[in-house]
Protein backbone atom coordinates (compact mmCIF):
# COMPACT_ATOMS: atom_id res chain seq x y z
CA UNK A 1 0.00 0.00 0.00
CA UNK A 2 2.67 2.57 0.95
CA UNK A 3 5.03 2.00 -1.81
CA UNK A 4 2.02 2.17 -4.24
CA UNK A 5 1.02 4.94 -2.84
CA UNK A 6 4.86 6.59 -3.06
CA UNK A 7 5.04 4.80 -6.50
CA UNK A 8 2.41 6.34 -8.29
CA UNK A 9 2.70 9.82 -8.50
CA UNK A 10 6.19 9.29 -9.89
CA UNK A 11 5.00 7.07 -12.64
CA UNK A 12 1.76 9.44 -13.14
CA UNK A 13 4.99 12.04 -13.73
CA UNK A 14 6.65 9.27 -15.79
CA UNK A 15 3.84 9.02 -17.68
CA UNK A 16 3.00 12.86 -18.25
CA UNK A 17 6.89 13.38 -18.94
CA UNK A 18 6.68 10.65 -21.73
CA UNK A 19 3.27 12.29 -22.94
CA UNK A 20 4.88 16.07 -23.27
CA UNK A 21 8.53 14.34 -24.77
CA UNK A 22 6.32 12.76 -27.56
CA UNK A 23 3.67 15.58 -28.45
CA UNK A 24 4.96 15.61 -31.89
CA UNK A 25 3.98 12.08 -32.77
CA UNK A 26 0.57 12.38 -31.15
CA UNK A 27 0.22 15.80 -33.51
CA UNK A 28 1.31 13.71 -36.27
CA UNK A 29 -0.92 10.42 -35.66
CA UNK A 30 -4.26 13.17 -34.67
CA UNK A 31 -5.35 13.70 -38.39
CA UNK A 32 -6.67 10.40 -38.58
CA UNK A 33 -8.32 10.02 -34.94
CA UNK A 34 -9.95 13.72 -36.03
CA UNK A 35 -10.96 12.68 -39.07
CA UNK A 36 -12.25 8.81 -37.50
CA UNK A 37 -13.94 10.99 -35.61
CA UNK A 38 -15.87 13.05 -37.64
CA UNK A 39 -16.79 10.43 -41.06
CA UNK A 40 -16.23 7.14 -38.91
CA UNK A 41 -17.78 7.40 -35.19
CA UNK A 42 -20.08 10.33 -35.86
CA UNK A 43 -21.68 8.50 -38.75
CA UNK A 44 -21.99 4.59 -36.80
CA UNK A 45 -23.50 6.56 -33.67
CA UNK A 46 -25.65 9.15 -36.38
CA UNK A 47 -26.60 5.57 -38.42
CA UNK A 48 -27.63 4.09 -35.55
CA UNK A 49 -30.36 7.00 -34.68
CA UNK A 50 -31.31 7.15 -38.43
CA UNK A 51 -31.91 3.09 -38.22
CA UNK A 52 -34.58 3.85 -35.18
CA UNK A 53 -36.28 6.63 -37.41
CA UNK A 54 -38.73 7.48 -40.38
CA UNK A 55 -36.54 10.07 -42.49
CA UNK A 56 -36.52 10.94 -46.30
CA UNK A 57 -33.64 12.88 -45.86
CA UNK A 58 -35.66 16.23 -45.41
CA UNK A 59 -37.70 17.42 -43.18
CA UNK A 60 -38.54 16.17 -39.45
CA UNK A 61 -37.62 13.02 -37.87
CA UNK A 62 -40.15 10.45 -36.73
CA UNK A 63 -39.29 8.17 -34.14
CA UNK A 64 -40.18 4.85 -35.21
CA UNK A 65 -38.61 2.65 -32.42
CA UNK A 66 -37.72 -0.92 -33.97
CA UNK A 67 -40.03 -0.77 -36.50
CA UNK A 68 -37.60 -0.41 -39.37
CA UNK A 69 -36.28 -3.35 -37.95
CA UNK A 70 -39.32 -5.77 -37.55
CA UNK A 71 -40.12 -4.25 -41.05
CA UNK A 72 -36.66 -5.54 -42.47
CA UNK A 73 -36.91 -9.16 -40.49
CA UNK A 74 -41.07 -9.18 -41.60
CA UNK A 75 -42.75 -8.42 -44.86
CA UNK A 76 -40.23 -5.31 -46.37
CA UNK A 77 -37.09 -7.41 -46.36
CA UNK A 78 -37.42 -9.14 -49.41
CA UNK A 79 -35.09 -7.48 -51.44
CA UNK A 80 -32.66 -7.27 -49.19
CA UNK A 81 -32.55 -11.00 -48.20
CA UNK A 82 -32.47 -11.49 -51.94
CA UNK A 83 -29.26 -9.44 -51.80
CA UNK A 84 -27.51 -11.23 -49.21
CA UNK A 85 -28.42 -14.47 -50.79
CA UNK A 86 -27.25 -12.84 -54.38
CA UNK A 87 -24.04 -12.12 -52.28
CA UNK A 88 -23.44 -15.58 -50.93
CA UNK A 89 -24.55 -17.14 -54.68
CA UNK A 90 -21.73 -14.85 -56.30
CA UNK A 91 -19.30 -15.59 -53.73
CA UNK A 92 -19.45 -19.38 -54.34
CA UNK A 93 -19.47 -19.04 -58.27
CA UNK A 94 -16.50 -16.46 -58.37
CA UNK A 95 -14.34 -17.14 -55.49
CA UNK A 96 -13.07 -20.67 -55.60
CA UNK A 97 -12.72 -20.63 -59.32
CA UNK A 98 -10.88 -17.41 -59.53
CA UNK A 99 -8.69 -18.03 -56.47
CA UNK A 100 -7.66 -21.10 -57.55
CA UNK A 101 -6.54 -19.74 -61.16
CA UNK A 102 -4.59 -17.20 -59.44
CA UNK A 103 -2.78 -19.59 -57.63
CA UNK A 104 -2.55 -22.00 -60.46
CA UNK A 105 -1.64 -19.23 -62.64
CA UNK A 106 1.15 -17.51 -60.22
CA UNK A 107 3.00 -20.84 -59.71
CA UNK A 108 3.21 -21.45 -63.51
CA UNK A 109 4.62 -17.35 -63.32
CA UNK A 110 7.00 -18.36 -60.36
CA UNK A 111 8.51 -21.53 -61.99
CA UNK A 112 10.41 -19.76 -64.70
CA UNK A 113 9.24 -23.07 -66.91
CA UNK A 114 7.14 -19.89 -69.57
CA UNK A 115 9.20 -17.41 -71.56
CA UNK A 116 7.67 -13.90 -71.66
CA UNK A 117 6.54 -13.97 -67.93
CA UNK A 118 6.60 -10.62 -67.29
CA UNK A 119 4.34 -9.87 -71.03
CA UNK A 120 1.65 -12.22 -69.53
CA UNK A 121 1.87 -10.98 -65.60
CA UNK A 122 1.55 -7.13 -67.52
CA UNK A 123 -1.49 -8.24 -69.90
CA UNK A 124 -3.53 -10.62 -66.43
CA UNK A 125 -2.98 -7.72 -64.01
CA UNK A 126 -3.98 -4.90 -66.37
CA UNK A 127 -7.88 -4.91 -65.80
CA UNK A 128 -6.90 -4.26 -62.32
CA UNK A 129 -5.95 -0.71 -63.64
CA UNK A 130 -9.42 -0.25 -65.61
CA UNK A 131 -12.35 1.55 -64.28
CA UNK A 132 -14.91 -1.17 -63.59
CA UNK A 133 -18.05 0.94 -64.92
CA UNK A 134 -16.05 1.39 -68.25
CA UNK A 135 -15.45 -2.17 -68.58
CA UNK A 136 -19.00 -3.04 -67.61
CA UNK A 137 -20.07 -0.96 -70.26
CA UNK A 138 -17.41 -2.91 -72.16
CA UNK A 139 -18.94 -6.40 -71.03
CA UNK A 140 -22.81 -5.81 -71.85
CA UNK A 141 -21.54 -4.86 -75.27
CA UNK A 142 -19.87 -8.04 -75.52
CA UNK A 143 -22.37 -9.73 -73.91
CA UNK A 144 -24.91 -8.95 -76.35
CA UNK A 145 -27.20 -11.61 -77.40
CA UNK A 146 -27.94 -10.97 -80.59
CA UNK A 147 -24.63 -9.64 -82.11
CA UNK A 148 -22.78 -10.12 -78.80
CA UNK A 149 -19.03 -11.08 -79.54
CA UNK A 150 -19.36 -13.61 -76.71
CA UNK A 151 -22.39 -15.30 -78.42
CA UNK A 152 -20.64 -14.92 -81.93
CA UNK A 153 -17.35 -17.10 -80.50
CA UNK A 154 -20.11 -19.66 -79.30
CA UNK A 155 -22.03 -20.10 -82.49
CA UNK A 156 -19.00 -20.37 -84.39
CA UNK A 157 -17.84 -23.43 -82.43
CA UNK A 158 -21.31 -24.40 -83.04
CA UNK A 159 -23.05 -23.65 -79.58
CA UNK A 160 -26.30 -22.11 -79.62
CA UNK A 161 -26.02 -18.59 -77.92
CA UNK A 162 -26.56 -17.38 -74.91
CA UNK A 163 -29.17 -15.03 -73.05
CA UNK A 164 -26.34 -13.55 -71.15
CA UNK A 165 -27.70 -10.67 -69.72
CA UNK A 166 -31.85 -11.66 -69.90
CA UNK A 167 -31.69 -14.53 -67.80
CA UNK A 168 -31.17 -15.14 -63.97
CA UNK A 169 -28.44 -17.72 -63.84
CA UNK A 170 -26.27 -16.18 -67.21
CA UNK A 171 -26.50 -12.56 -65.87
CA UNK A 172 -24.81 -14.12 -62.51
CA UNK A 173 -22.69 -16.14 -65.28
CA UNK A 174 -22.28 -12.16 -67.08
CA UNK A 175 -20.96 -10.79 -63.46
CA UNK A 176 -18.94 -13.51 -62.60
CA UNK A 177 -17.16 -12.58 -65.57
CA UNK A 178 -16.25 -9.46 -65.15
CA UNK A 179 -15.61 -10.02 -61.80
CA UNK A 180 -13.04 -12.47 -62.56
CA UNK A 181 -11.78 -10.36 -65.22
CA UNK A 182 -10.88 -7.44 -62.98
CA UNK A 183 -10.03 -9.02 -60.13
CA UNK A 184 -7.99 -12.24 -60.99
CA UNK A 185 -4.69 -10.17 -61.88
CA UNK A 186 -4.68 -8.58 -58.45
CA UNK A 187 -5.32 -11.87 -56.91
CA UNK A 188 -2.58 -13.45 -58.82
CA UNK A 189 0.41 -10.76 -58.33
CA UNK A 190 -0.48 -11.18 -54.22
CA UNK A 191 -0.50 -14.73 -54.54
CA UNK A 192 2.93 -14.40 -56.75
CA UNK A 193 4.63 -12.07 -53.85
CA UNK A 194 3.50 -15.16 -51.48
CA UNK A 195 5.26 -17.39 -53.51
CA UNK A 196 8.41 -15.70 -53.60
CA UNK A 197 8.26 -15.60 -49.85
CA UNK A 198 8.34 -19.60 -50.54
CA UNK A 199 12.42 -20.99 -50.55
CA UNK A 200 12.55 -22.61 -53.62
CA UNK A 201 14.70 -25.58 -52.15
CA UNK A 202 11.59 -26.56 -50.27
CA UNK A 203 9.78 -27.50 -53.14
CA UNK A 204 12.78 -28.60 -55.39
CA UNK A 205 13.88 -30.91 -51.98
CA UNK A 206 10.34 -32.26 -52.27
CA UNK A 207 10.68 -33.16 -55.69
CA UNK A 208 14.25 -34.81 -55.40
CA UNK A 209 12.63 -37.06 -52.82
CA UNK A 210 10.44 -38.05 -55.38
CA UNK A 211 6.97 -35.94 -55.08
CA UNK A 212 5.26 -34.95 -57.87
CA UNK A 213 5.25 -31.80 -58.91
CA UNK A 214 1.03 -31.85 -58.32
CA UNK A 215 1.86 -33.38 -55.13
CA UNK A 216 4.54 -30.74 -53.61
CA UNK A 217 1.74 -27.72 -54.94
CA UNK A 218 -0.71 -29.29 -52.57
CA UNK A 219 1.64 -30.59 -50.00
CA UNK A 220 3.66 -27.76 -50.01
CA UNK A 221 2.71 -24.62 -51.60
CA UNK A 222 -0.72 -24.25 -50.95
CA UNK A 223 -0.31 -24.88 -46.59
CA UNK A 224 2.76 -22.44 -46.60
CA UNK A 225 0.50 -19.67 -48.52
CA UNK A 226 -2.67 -20.14 -46.31
CA UNK A 227 -2.12 -16.55 -44.71
CA UNK A 228 -2.14 -15.14 -48.60
CA UNK A 229 -5.30 -17.20 -49.99
CA UNK A 230 -7.29 -16.22 -46.30
CA UNK A 231 -6.58 -12.81 -47.21
CA UNK A 232 -7.33 -12.75 -50.64
CA UNK A 233 -10.64 -15.15 -49.58
CA UNK A 234 -11.44 -13.09 -46.95
CA UNK A 235 -11.12 -9.68 -49.11
CA UNK A 236 -13.44 -11.68 -51.98
CA UNK A 237 -15.90 -11.80 -49.33
CA UNK A 238 -16.72 -8.21 -48.14
CA UNK A 239 -16.19 -7.72 -51.74
CA UNK A 240 -18.90 -9.68 -52.94
CA UNK A 241 -21.45 -8.00 -50.88
CA UNK A 242 -20.06 -4.61 -52.11
CA UNK A 243 -19.82 -4.69 -55.35
CA UNK A 244 -21.19 -1.88 -56.95
CA UNK A 245 -19.70 -0.86 -60.35
CA UNK A 246 -19.73 -4.57 -61.45
CA UNK A 247 -23.28 -4.14 -61.37
CA UNK A 248 -24.17 -0.70 -61.86
CA UNK A 249 -22.51 -0.57 -65.64
CA UNK A 250 -23.24 -4.91 -66.10
CA UNK A 251 -26.55 -5.81 -65.07
CA UNK A 252 -28.24 -2.64 -63.11
CA UNK A 253 -29.19 -5.82 -60.14
CA UNK A 254 -31.49 -7.33 -62.74
CA UNK A 255 -33.27 -9.29 -63.98
CA UNK A 256 -35.27 -9.71 -60.98
CA UNK A 257 -32.76 -8.58 -58.66
CA UNK A 258 -30.80 -11.82 -59.58
CA UNK A 259 -27.68 -9.48 -59.38
CA UNK A 260 -28.75 -7.35 -57.02
CA UNK A 261 -25.91 -6.80 -54.10
CA UNK A 262 -25.86 -5.86 -51.37
CA UNK A 263 -24.73 -2.21 -51.53
CA UNK A 264 -26.27 -1.35 -54.84
CA UNK A 265 -29.67 -2.32 -52.43
CA UNK A 266 -28.75 0.11 -49.11
CA UNK A 267 -27.94 2.75 -51.98
CA UNK A 268 -30.99 2.62 -53.83
CA UNK A 269 -33.36 2.41 -50.85
CA UNK A 270 -31.57 5.76 -49.73
CA UNK A 271 -30.65 7.86 -52.15
CA UNK A 272 -33.37 6.08 -54.92
CA UNK A 273 -36.36 5.79 -52.46
CA UNK A 274 -34.98 7.99 -49.79
CA UNK A 275 -36.01 5.92 -47.09
CA UNK A 276 -33.15 6.47 -44.72
CA UNK A 277 -34.31 4.72 -41.65
CA UNK A 278 -34.55 1.71 -43.28
CA UNK A 279 -31.50 2.07 -45.59
CA UNK A 280 -29.85 2.49 -42.10
CA UNK A 281 -31.35 -0.44 -39.94
CA UNK A 282 -30.17 -2.69 -43.92
CA UNK A 283 -26.77 -1.07 -43.27
CA UNK A 284 -26.52 -2.12 -39.56
CA UNK A 285 -27.74 -5.59 -40.67
CA UNK A 286 -25.07 -6.23 -43.17
CA UNK A 287 -22.82 -4.58 -40.71
CA UNK A 288 -23.37 -7.50 -38.52
CA UNK A 289 -23.31 -10.13 -40.80
CA UNK A 290 -20.65 -9.61 -42.15
CA UNK A 291 -18.57 -9.02 -38.70
CA UNK A 292 -19.75 -12.38 -38.13
CA UNK A 293 -18.82 -13.57 -41.24
CA UNK A 294 -15.02 -12.72 -41.88
CA UNK A 295 -14.34 -13.84 -37.76
CA UNK A 296 -15.88 -17.39 -38.78
CA UNK A 297 -13.43 -17.43 -41.76
CA UNK A 298 -10.63 -16.14 -39.40
CA UNK A 299 -11.49 -19.05 -36.90
CA UNK A 300 -11.72 -21.54 -39.16
CA UNK A 301 -9.06 -21.24 -41.62
CA UNK A 302 -6.78 -18.74 -39.80
CA UNK A 303 -6.02 -20.95 -36.85
CA UNK A 304 -2.52 -21.89 -36.97
CA UNK A 305 -1.58 -17.67 -37.21
CA UNK B 1 25.42 -58.01 -74.17
CA UNK B 2 22.10 -58.01 -74.81
CA UNK B 3 20.70 -56.91 -71.39
CA UNK B 4 22.72 -53.58 -71.60
CA UNK B 5 21.45 -53.18 -75.62
CA UNK B 6 17.88 -53.28 -74.15
CA UNK B 7 18.60 -50.87 -71.17
CA UNK B 8 20.04 -48.58 -73.48
CA UNK B 9 16.89 -48.57 -75.39
CA UNK B 10 14.88 -48.66 -72.20
CA UNK B 11 16.17 -45.34 -70.98
CA UNK B 12 16.22 -43.82 -74.57
CA UNK B 13 12.70 -44.39 -74.41
CA UNK B 14 11.94 -43.02 -70.95
CA UNK B 15 14.14 -39.61 -72.25
CA UNK B 16 11.73 -39.66 -75.15
CA UNK B 17 8.53 -40.03 -73.39
CA UNK B 18 10.03 -37.61 -70.66
CA UNK B 19 10.95 -35.16 -73.66
CA UNK B 20 7.18 -35.62 -74.97
CA UNK B 21 5.56 -34.49 -71.91
CA UNK B 22 7.25 -31.76 -70.80
CA UNK B 23 6.00 -30.81 -74.33
CA UNK B 24 2.82 -31.66 -73.72
CA UNK B 25 3.06 -29.96 -70.27
CA UNK B 26 3.91 -26.74 -72.14
CA UNK B 27 1.43 -26.79 -74.41
CA UNK B 28 -0.96 -27.20 -71.49
CA UNK B 29 0.84 -24.50 -70.01
CA UNK B 30 0.88 -21.60 -72.78
CA UNK B 31 -2.03 -22.56 -74.11
CA UNK B 32 -3.80 -21.56 -70.53
CA UNK B 33 -1.94 -18.94 -70.24
CA UNK B 34 -2.58 -17.17 -73.65
CA UNK B 35 -6.40 -17.93 -73.22
CA UNK B 36 -6.37 -16.34 -70.25
CA UNK B 37 -4.09 -13.45 -71.55
CA UNK B 38 -6.23 -12.91 -74.87
CA UNK B 39 -9.31 -12.71 -72.37
CA UNK B 40 -7.64 -10.32 -70.53
CA UNK B 41 -6.90 -8.28 -73.45
CA UNK B 42 -10.23 -8.43 -75.27
CA UNK B 43 -12.53 -6.12 -73.44
CA UNK B 44 -9.88 -3.32 -74.21
CA UNK B 45 -10.06 -4.28 -78.14
CA UNK B 46 -13.53 -4.23 -78.56
CA UNK B 47 -14.05 -0.78 -76.43
CA UNK B 48 -11.41 1.15 -78.66
CA UNK B 49 -12.93 -0.93 -82.19
CA UNK B 50 -16.61 0.46 -80.83
CA UNK B 51 -15.28 3.73 -80.50
CA UNK B 52 -14.65 3.96 -84.40
CA UNK B 53 -17.76 2.14 -85.26
CA UNK B 54 -20.87 3.66 -86.92
CA UNK B 55 -23.41 2.95 -84.21
CA UNK B 56 -24.64 0.70 -87.15
CA UNK B 57 -22.32 -1.82 -87.59
CA UNK B 58 -21.39 -1.93 -83.78
CA UNK B 59 -23.67 -4.84 -83.51
CA UNK B 60 -23.58 -6.38 -87.26
CA UNK B 61 -23.58 -10.61 -87.51
CA UNK B 62 -20.93 -11.59 -88.07
CA UNK B 63 -18.96 -9.30 -85.73
CA UNK B 64 -16.32 -7.41 -87.22
CA UNK B 65 -13.29 -5.84 -85.86
CA UNK B 66 -12.32 -3.37 -88.42
CA UNK B 67 -14.76 -1.51 -90.88
CA UNK B 68 -14.04 0.43 -93.76
CA UNK B 69 -16.72 3.08 -92.37
CA UNK B 70 -14.43 3.74 -88.82
CA UNK B 71 -14.11 7.42 -88.00
CA UNK B 72 -13.43 9.60 -85.26
CA UNK B 73 -16.92 10.98 -85.62
CA UNK B 74 -17.69 9.56 -82.04
CA UNK B 75 -14.76 10.85 -80.16
CA UNK B 76 -15.47 14.94 -81.76
CA UNK B 77 -19.23 14.39 -80.23
CA UNK B 78 -17.67 13.61 -76.92
CA UNK B 79 -15.39 16.61 -77.12
CA UNK B 80 -18.64 18.61 -77.86
CA UNK B 81 -20.71 17.29 -75.21
CA UNK B 82 -17.90 18.21 -72.58
CA UNK B 83 -15.54 14.95 -71.98
CA UNK B 84 -12.43 17.40 -71.92
CA UNK B 85 -13.92 18.90 -68.81
CA UNK B 86 -15.06 15.53 -67.22
CA UNK B 87 -11.54 14.40 -67.79
CA UNK B 88 -9.95 17.74 -65.88
CA UNK B 89 -12.56 16.95 -63.50
CA UNK B 90 -11.36 13.31 -63.12
CA UNK B 91 -7.70 14.38 -62.90
CA UNK B 92 -8.29 16.88 -60.41
CA UNK B 93 -10.41 15.23 -58.04
CA UNK B 94 -7.77 11.91 -58.07
CA UNK B 95 -4.37 14.13 -57.96
CA UNK B 96 -5.81 16.26 -55.42
CA UNK B 97 -7.04 13.56 -53.28
CA UNK B 98 -3.91 11.86 -54.02
CA UNK B 99 -1.30 14.56 -53.08
CA UNK B 100 -3.55 15.81 -49.56
CA UNK B 101 -3.66 11.77 -48.63
CA UNK B 102 0.26 11.12 -48.87
CA UNK B 103 0.90 13.75 -46.71
CA UNK B 104 -1.44 12.96 -43.94
CA UNK B 105 -0.79 9.10 -44.29
CA UNK B 106 3.17 9.67 -44.43
CA UNK B 107 2.82 12.13 -41.55
CA UNK B 108 0.99 9.64 -39.29
CA UNK B 109 3.14 6.62 -40.55
CA UNK B 110 6.08 8.04 -39.21
CA UNK B 111 4.47 9.02 -35.68
CA UNK B 112 3.55 5.49 -34.98
CA UNK B 113 6.71 4.27 -36.72
CA UNK B 114 9.73 6.14 -34.93
CA UNK B 115 8.09 7.40 -31.53
CA UNK B 116 7.60 5.22 -28.80
CA UNK B 117 4.78 7.09 -26.88
CA UNK B 118 2.13 5.99 -24.13
CA UNK B 119 -0.55 4.60 -25.46
CA UNK B 120 1.03 3.54 -29.14
CA UNK B 121 -0.32 0.03 -29.31
CA UNK B 122 -3.60 0.34 -28.65
CA UNK B 123 -3.68 3.51 -30.77
CA UNK B 124 -2.55 1.28 -33.44
CA UNK B 125 -4.49 -1.54 -33.19
CA UNK B 126 -7.69 0.69 -33.19
CA UNK B 127 -7.07 2.07 -36.15
CA UNK B 128 -6.43 -1.24 -37.37
CA UNK B 129 -9.95 -1.81 -36.82
CA UNK B 130 -11.96 0.78 -37.79
CA UNK B 131 -10.96 -0.55 -41.67
CA UNK B 132 -13.67 -3.63 -40.42
CA UNK B 133 -16.47 -0.82 -40.74
CA UNK B 134 -18.26 -1.24 -43.70
CA UNK B 135 -18.53 2.07 -46.30
CA UNK B 136 -22.20 1.10 -46.44
CA UNK B 137 -23.13 2.07 -43.22
CA UNK B 138 -21.18 5.37 -43.12
CA UNK B 139 -22.38 6.57 -46.49
CA UNK B 140 -25.75 7.83 -45.10
CA UNK B 141 -24.71 9.71 -42.02
CA UNK B 142 -21.80 11.37 -44.17
CA UNK B 143 -23.91 12.28 -46.48
CA UNK B 144 -26.17 13.90 -44.16
CA UNK B 145 -22.71 15.51 -42.86
CA UNK B 146 -21.95 16.94 -45.76
CA UNK B 147 -25.73 18.35 -46.68
CA UNK B 148 -25.04 20.46 -43.33
CA UNK B 149 -21.82 21.63 -44.24
CA UNK B 150 -22.79 22.65 -47.28
CA UNK B 151 -20.55 20.16 -49.43
CA UNK B 152 -23.06 19.01 -51.94
CA UNK B 153 -22.01 19.15 -55.61
CA UNK B 154 -18.34 19.98 -54.45
CA UNK B 155 -15.30 18.27 -54.74
CA UNK B 156 -14.55 18.88 -51.03
CA UNK B 157 -16.74 15.42 -49.90
CA UNK B 158 -14.56 13.14 -52.52
CA UNK B 159 -10.96 14.40 -51.01
CA UNK B 160 -11.46 15.24 -46.71
CA UNK B 161 -13.01 12.12 -45.14
CA UNK B 162 -10.45 9.37 -47.14
CA UNK B 163 -7.51 11.67 -46.69
CA UNK B 164 -6.07 10.23 -43.71
CA UNK B 165 -7.10 6.87 -44.08
CA UNK B 166 -5.89 3.29 -41.99
CA UNK B 167 -4.54 1.53 -44.91
CA UNK B 168 -2.57 4.43 -45.89
CA UNK B 169 -0.89 5.38 -42.34
CA UNK B 170 -0.27 1.18 -41.95
CA UNK B 171 1.16 1.12 -45.16
CA UNK B 172 3.76 3.93 -44.56
CA UNK B 173 4.31 2.77 -40.95
CA UNK B 174 5.64 -0.28 -42.23
CA UNK B 175 8.38 1.63 -44.98
CA UNK B 176 9.15 4.30 -42.53
CA UNK B 177 9.72 1.17 -39.76
CA UNK B 178 12.80 0.24 -42.40
CA UNK B 179 14.60 3.30 -42.22
CA UNK B 180 17.52 3.29 -39.55
CA UNK B 181 16.69 5.73 -36.70
CA UNK B 182 20.86 6.88 -36.38
CA UNK B 183 19.74 9.01 -39.46
CA UNK B 184 17.02 11.01 -37.36
CA UNK B 185 19.01 11.29 -34.21
CA UNK B 186 21.61 12.93 -36.01
CA UNK B 187 19.47 15.35 -37.88
CA UNK B 188 17.71 16.09 -34.18
CA UNK B 189 21.55 16.85 -32.95
CA UNK B 190 21.87 19.00 -35.64
CA UNK B 191 19.00 20.81 -34.54
CA UNK B 192 16.18 20.00 -36.83
CA UNK B 193 12.69 20.18 -35.36
CA UNK B 194 10.39 16.83 -35.23
CA UNK B 195 8.60 18.66 -38.42
CA UNK B 196 11.65 19.62 -40.36
CA UNK B 197 12.91 15.70 -39.74
CA UNK B 198 10.17 14.49 -41.45
CA UNK B 199 9.88 17.13 -44.28
CA UNK B 200 13.82 16.78 -44.93
CA UNK B 201 14.80 13.67 -44.19
CA UNK B 202 11.80 11.25 -44.20
CA UNK B 203 9.97 12.82 -46.74
CA UNK B 204 12.61 12.06 -49.35
CA UNK B 205 13.76 8.64 -48.17
CA UNK B 206 9.87 7.29 -49.11
CA UNK B 207 10.20 8.23 -52.49
CA UNK B 208 9.70 4.87 -53.30
CA UNK B 209 7.15 4.02 -51.06
CA UNK B 210 5.09 7.11 -51.67
CA UNK B 211 5.17 6.42 -55.57
CA UNK B 212 3.48 3.20 -54.85
CA UNK B 213 0.81 4.43 -52.16
CA UNK B 214 0.39 7.63 -54.31
CA UNK B 215 -0.50 5.17 -57.51
CA UNK B 216 -2.99 3.19 -55.49
CA UNK B 217 -4.54 6.18 -54.28
CA UNK B 218 -4.85 7.71 -57.91
CA UNK B 219 -6.04 4.55 -59.11
CA UNK B 220 -8.69 4.51 -56.73
CA UNK B 221 -9.88 8.12 -56.69
CA UNK B 222 -9.60 7.92 -60.56
CA UNK B 223 -12.24 4.82 -60.94
CA UNK B 224 -14.21 5.63 -57.78
CA UNK B 225 -18.11 6.22 -58.67
CA UNK B 226 -20.16 5.75 -56.16
CA UNK B 227 -18.66 8.97 -54.21
CA UNK B 228 -19.08 11.23 -56.71
CA UNK B 229 -22.71 9.52 -57.64
CA UNK B 230 -23.90 10.05 -54.25
CA UNK B 231 -22.08 14.06 -54.05
CA UNK B 232 -21.96 15.59 -57.55
CA UNK B 233 -24.76 16.53 -59.05
CA UNK B 234 -24.40 19.61 -62.09
CA UNK B 235 -22.87 17.58 -65.13
CA UNK B 236 -19.81 20.01 -65.40
CA UNK B 237 -18.47 18.27 -62.06
CA UNK B 238 -19.16 15.15 -63.47
CA UNK B 239 -16.18 12.67 -63.12
CA UNK B 240 -15.65 10.48 -66.05
CA UNK B 241 -17.42 7.19 -64.83
CA UNK B 242 -20.61 9.49 -63.94
CA UNK B 243 -20.26 11.04 -67.18
CA UNK B 244 -20.03 7.51 -68.43
CA UNK B 245 -23.53 6.49 -66.50
CA UNK B 246 -25.09 9.68 -67.41
CA UNK B 247 -24.25 8.99 -71.25
CA UNK B 248 -25.89 5.20 -70.72
CA UNK B 249 -29.50 4.07 -72.19
CA UNK B 250 -31.23 0.91 -71.30
CA UNK B 251 -29.17 -2.10 -71.88
CA UNK B 252 -28.77 -2.78 -75.39
CA UNK B 253 -29.59 0.84 -76.45
CA UNK B 254 -26.78 2.90 -75.20
CA UNK B 255 -25.02 5.15 -78.00
CA UNK B 256 -22.13 2.59 -77.43
CA UNK B 257 -19.90 4.08 -79.77
CA UNK B 258 -19.89 7.40 -77.69
CA UNK B 259 -19.75 5.53 -74.81
CA UNK B 260 -16.58 3.64 -75.74
CA UNK B 261 -14.96 6.75 -76.56
CA UNK B 262 -15.17 7.94 -73.14
CA UNK B 263 -14.27 4.25 -71.88
CA UNK B 264 -11.12 5.17 -73.91
CA UNK B 265 -10.36 8.12 -72.63
CA UNK B 266 -11.03 7.31 -68.95
CA UNK B 267 -8.75 3.64 -69.34
CA UNK B 268 -6.09 5.11 -71.27
CA UNK B 269 -4.25 7.76 -69.36
CA UNK B 270 -4.24 4.72 -66.09
CA UNK B 271 -2.86 2.09 -67.67
CA UNK B 272 0.06 4.50 -69.75
CA UNK B 273 0.70 4.72 -65.51
CA UNK B 274 0.74 1.58 -65.02
CA UNK B 275 2.56 0.30 -67.27
CA UNK B 276 5.22 3.18 -66.80
CA UNK B 277 4.92 2.42 -63.07
CA UNK B 278 4.87 -1.40 -63.23
CA UNK B 279 6.81 -2.11 -60.23
CA UNK B 280 5.83 0.15 -57.59
CA UNK B 281 2.37 -0.21 -58.48
CA UNK B 282 2.46 -4.46 -57.68
CA UNK B 283 4.88 -3.29 -54.60
CA UNK B 284 2.24 -1.27 -52.93
CA UNK B 285 -0.28 -4.09 -53.70
CA UNK B 286 1.39 -6.41 -52.06
CA UNK B 287 2.52 -4.64 -49.14
CA UNK B 288 -0.46 -4.47 -47.24
CA UNK B 289 -1.41 -8.72 -48.08
CA UNK B 290 2.52 -9.83 -47.40
CA UNK B 291 3.37 -9.42 -43.78
CA UNK B 292 7.18 -9.97 -43.32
Amino acid sequence: MARAATDSPSTRRGLWHEIVKNRWAYIFISPFYVSFLIFGFLPVLFSIYLSFHKWKGLGPMEFVGLKNYTYLFGVGGKAFWQSIENGIILFFMYVPIMTFLALVLAVILNSRLVRFFQAYRTMIFAPYVTSMIAAGFTFGLMLQQKGGLFNAFLNMVGLPGVPWLENIWWARVSLCLLIVWGWLGYNMVIMLAGLQTIPRELTEAALIDGASSVQAFFHITIPLLRPVILFSVILSTMGSFGLFNEVMALTGGGPMRATLTTLVQIYGEAFNNYRFGRASAQAYTYFALIFVLTLLQFRYFGREE
Amino acid sequence: MITSLSREKGEGMTILLKRVRSLGVKVILYGLLTFIAIFMMLPFIWMLRTSFMPQGEIFGIPPRLISRNMSLDGYRYIIEYGVLKSLRNTFFVAFSFSVVSLFFCSLGGYGFAKYRFPGRNPLFAFLLATMIIPGAVTMLPTYVIMLKLRWLDTFWPLIVPGAANAFGIFFMRQYIGTISDELIDAARIDGCGEFGIFCRIILPICAPGLTSLGLIFFMGAWNNYLGPLIYLRSSEKFTLPLFMMQMSGPPGYSPYRELMGVAVVSVVPLLIIFLIFQRRFTEGITAGAIKE
